[in-house]
């Protein structure tokens, strides 16, 4: 546990001094309301703006901190590396991607896996992280996704997945596309044991990920203001060639169309968490 | 008959051979012997383009403009065919088509994307690509089968699912999460044939069943070759390389066990031969029923899940 605690806390310093401080490293200005925002006051408020509460793109570790309990949670797992199948080259290999990736955010690929405890409840949460090549879906998300429902089957314990990607990864073609499938496939196991599976979307969650496991929650939540769709805006306006309305493909415009149970602000993210664990539990 | 670029040579056969059909009926001379040999020399120079198609080749033979799509498959291979409408929600989408036919007095379901054969049929198909009504609508008749216990058989052929502001509005995510988690749970055979285009997750939302064939001038990937080199080269000149690099072809998948078998096509494509083609499709439906339905329903899904899980490469440390 406490090593791992240790990288999480590592995940947190890595991602906040490489990008959301400017260089004095003190102040994050918010992309919505331009609002100066002192570092420490901006983690200490789970990453959300004050002022106009937006809600910053966060990792894996720092959602971990936030819902789990302290001393409490150990990640799944963790050895699952990804490959390069297909020996992919654009302008760079897929390999050097990886690598990079790697390098950049201290992790094996898009997605971690925790078990622990949230406000004394058991749940499994998988958590994907955007900054690892956009959070792709690739075989590691798949086969961590995959794992995480046979563990939860054999524990009886709820699953959580936070989505947080921009879709299947290219690099592995066919491959990612059948994580879909087989993602599908698992969460019919976990049903089939009756054992909740919650999924909360989170800015950005479109493509393949949208198209699977993300949209196949008992309850599917979301953050404020999130992009969630399975076309990007850009495709779309080029498709309709028409300026898409304000709020398109929104948190709030999924819950008006009734593909949402509920948005939750992160700041109470975690009681309406154990809540819904409470009320699954009696 | 429309030719491609790498077909040129073939089409210029196929002149030589209409003047010397014309000049023989003119003048009343046999050239019975000429025609055969210039036959002769198509079908070499088919097996010579076919010999070295490159993966784009194989994406442009996918699209021929006579290729057939999966109603002309129905028509030639059910004596009946009821054709199905409507989701009962929202509409009836004209990109995804689907109703009970017979082949070998069997009654199954059929359902698949639909491309038009003209102009104005390929607007009124929105050129195959389904929006979310498509993808319940096939679900509908899925269950239906389901029902009656018959078995199912989808043809897959779309450049993607439909990235339409009402398609968003309507859930064209959700729509294809949904057809993908129950497809692992029906309870009757489903044989899942790509017979054309075979893009992402519009291809995928009807294609989750005990047996994945793909025709062999067909591509599977989870991004069309175009869009990929827009995306990753910054540019639509790329899309040879794309095609090269997603290793998308029947072979490539066949080779990476994520479909069962590839189907093979007439010499120089599907097109060629639209009725040899359909009565090949047929044997292998015939087969992979009589092999699929003697096993309980419960194990095929086992299977199913089975197999679906075990799609994916990585790395394991110690
Ligand atoms: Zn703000």
């Amino acid at each position: 546990m406490a090593k791992w605690f240790q990288r999480i806390k590592k995940g947190i310093e890595t991602s906040t001094s490489e990008k959301k401080e400017p260089p004095d490293g003190l102040w994050t200005k918010c992309p919505k309301c331009k609002k100066l925002i002192l570092t420490k006051d901006l983690r200490e408020n789970n990453f959300v703006c004050d002022k106009c509460n937006y809600h910053f793109r966060i990792n894996s570790a720092e959602y971990f901190q936030i819902l789990f309990d302290e001393d409490h949670s150990r990640e799944l797992f963790g050895n699952i590396y990804p490959v390069d199948i297909l020996g992919f080259k654009d302008i760079k290999t897929y390999e050097e991607r990886l690598q990079e990736a790697q390098k950049k955010t201290g992790l094996a690929d898009a997605i971690r896996v925790g078990a622990g405890k949230v406000n004394g409840f058991d749940l499994v949460i998988a958590c994907m992280d955007f900054d690892f090549i956009g959070g792709s879906m690739g075989s590691v998300v798949g086969e961590k996704i995959a794992r995480s429902v046979d563990y939860c089957v054999e524990h009886r314990i709820p699953l959580l997945i936070i989505s947080k990607s921009g879709g299947a990864r290219m690099m592995e073609s066919a491959f990612s596309l059948m994580q879909m499938a087989k993602t599908a496939a698992k969460l019919t196991q976990l049903a089939e044991a009756r054992i909740p599976y919650f999924s909360l979307m989170t800015d950005p969650t479109t493509g393949g990920v949208t198209a699977s496991f993300a949209m196949l929650g008992d309850i599917n939540m979301a953050e404020p203001g999130a992009l969630i769709g399975f076309a990007g805006p850009r495709v779309i306006k080029e498709t309709i060639k028409k300026d898409l309305p304000e709020g398109f493909q929104t948190a709030e415009f999924l819950l008006e169309h009734g593909f949402l149970d509920f948005i939750v602000d992160r700041k109470e993210l975690k009681t309406r968490i154990s809540e819904l664990l409470l009320l699954f539990s009696k | 008959m429309q030719f491609l670029d790498f077909e040129q040579p073939v089409a210029e056969l196929y002149e030589q051979l209409e003047k010397v059909k014309q000049a023989g009926e003119k003048s009343k001379v046999d050239v019975s012997a000429t025609v055969k040999e210039i036959e002769e020399k198509i079908r070499q120079k088919r097996l010579e383009i076919t010999q070295q198609l490159t993966s784009w080749q194989r994406v442009q033979l996918s699209r021929h403009p006579n290729r057939p799509y999966t109603l002309a498959y129905i028509e030639r291979m059910c004596r009946h065919f009821i054709e199905l409408h409507g989701d009962r929600k929202v509409k009836d989408d004209k990109a995804m088509v689907g109703g009970f036919g017979d082949i070998a007095n069997r009654t199954i379901m059929f359902i698949g994307h639909q491309k038009g054969v003209n102009t104005r049929m390929r607007q009124l198909r929105n050129f195959g690509m389904a929006n979310p009504e498509g993808y319940r609508k096939a679900l509908r008749l899925m269950k239906l089968a389901e029902k009656f216990n018959k078995p199912i058989v989808t043809l897959i052929d779309t450049p993607g699912a439909f990235p339409g502001l009402e398609a968003e509005e309507r859930g064209q995510a959700e729509a294809i999460a949904r057809n993908l988690y129950e497809m692992v749970l029906l309870k009757v055979p489903v044989i899942c044939i790509v017979i054309g285009e075979g893009a992402s997750g519009g291809a995928l939302g009807i294609g989750v069943g005990d047996r994945i064939y793909m025709l062999e001038n067909t591509w599977y990937s989870v991004i069309s070759p175009e869009s990929c080199s827009s995306i990753l080269w910054r540019s639509w000149d790329y899309k040879e390389q794309a095609a090269e690099q997603l290793k998308l072809t029947a072979a490539h998948m066949k080779s990476f066990h994520l479909i069962d078998d590839i189907i093979p096509e007439p010499l120089g494509g599907a097109h060629v031969n639209p009725d040899e083609m359909a009565e090949t499709l047929k044997g292998w439906i015939l087969k992979a029923i009589d092999e699929l339905e003697p096993i309980p329903p419960e194990e095929r899904i086992r299977q199913r899940i089975e197999k679906f899980s075990r799609m994916g490469v990585f790395r394991e440390v110690e």
